[in-house]
């Protein structure tokens, strides 16, 4: 219990991605989908770096591909933010459920 | 004289990173993995992290949009304490100014222009509630009994934390071509913004 493992960490990002999956589920404004997205990239960036501390000695694989995965995540939101803001200027709102014509 | 000021600089500014490289790679990891060990790891993580999973639950359960950011901005702010517990000091330095500086701002300005007011709300139905807590629990519970049976092939406890010289090197030689499609793609990124935020088209 006292002594920290990679288990530790595996089970926050556990707990991240199940509350990232959650948002994404139940919001409907696109920020707040936007939101779990980032919650999820975060749990997966928590796990690569537990690897690399406790599986990888010497190596850094884990910390370079977590780098990336920050700045997907900064370019990622950086446009989606962007869309989101054409939504709102296009439906004068940001709930998804109405951003239907493109349905077939 | 200035001259020769001027030539004393350059020597050391070139000699500075020479000088640094020569360096024994162990006494450069014994120096940089200034991690805490220990009880102490211990209850910093689970101070940490009990705040971080606390913010992320905040996350899910807020209704309101600005209350979700701003619980995001403790849970970002929280992973890049564990990054820190974790040895991995230039993740959590890029983490703090990356996530909570860059994209937290940016997602409080879409969250303040696409809001007539702050307060605002999409209530989910209580069925598609209840379907999501079902399937979010349930994957919960398989990644838990996953997870703690689970016995992992490494060695025994923390290997020592790399230094952030070591994080550059490794993104000029082996992460290079990584490196150089990242910086292509915030480019392209750069361009596809200012594409979307033009007023005329």
């Amino acid at each position: 219990m006292m002594t920290i493992g990679l288990t530790h960490y595996l089970v926050l990002g556990a707990v991240f991605f199940c509350a990232g999956l959650f948002t994404m589920m139940t919001k409907r404004n696109a920020i707040g989908i936007l939101i779990g997205v980032e919650l999820v990239l975060n749990s997966a960036n928590i796990n690569l770096v537990a690897f690399d501390r406790y599986l990888g000695p010497g190596r850094l694989d884990g910390q370079i591909t977590a780098a990336f995965v920050i700045v997907l995540a900064a370019a990622e939101a950086a446009l989606a933010v962007g869309i989101c803001i054409n939504l709102y200027k296009n439906l004068a709102t940001v709930d998804v459920d109405m951003a239907a014509q493109l349905r077939g | 004289m200035s001259r020769f000021g001027l030539a004393a600089f350059w020597v050391c500014l070139f000699s500075g990173p020479g000088l640094a490289a020569e360096v024994p790679a162990a006494e450069r990891i014994g120096v940089t993995s200034a991690a805490p060990s220990g009880p102490v790891e211990a209850v910093l993580f689970y101070l940490v992290a009990g705040t971080a999973a606390a913010a992320a639950i905040g996350v899910c359960v807020s209704k309101n949009i600005v209350r979700m950011a701003v619980w995001l901005f403790a849970a970002l702010g929280a992973v890049s304490l564990l990054y820190f517990l974790l040895a991995a000091n230039f993740l959590g330095a890029i983490q703090l100014i990356v996530y909570v500086g860059g994209t937290l701002v940016l997602l409080i300005f879409g969250v303040m222009l696409t809001s007539k007011s702050p307060w605002v709300r999409f209530e989910p139905k209580v069925i598609e509630l209840v379907g999501a807590a079902l399937v979010c629990a349930a994957l919960f519970s398989a990644l838990w009994l996953v997870l703690v049976r689970t016995r992992w092939s490494g060695p025994e406890g923390a290997v020592p934390g790399a230094a952030v010289a070591d994080l550059g090197r490794g993104l000029l030689t082996t992460y290079l071509v990584p490196f150089e499609v990242a910086g292509v793609l915030l480019m392209i990124v750069m361009v596809g913004a200012a594409h979307l935020a033009r007023q005329d088209r």
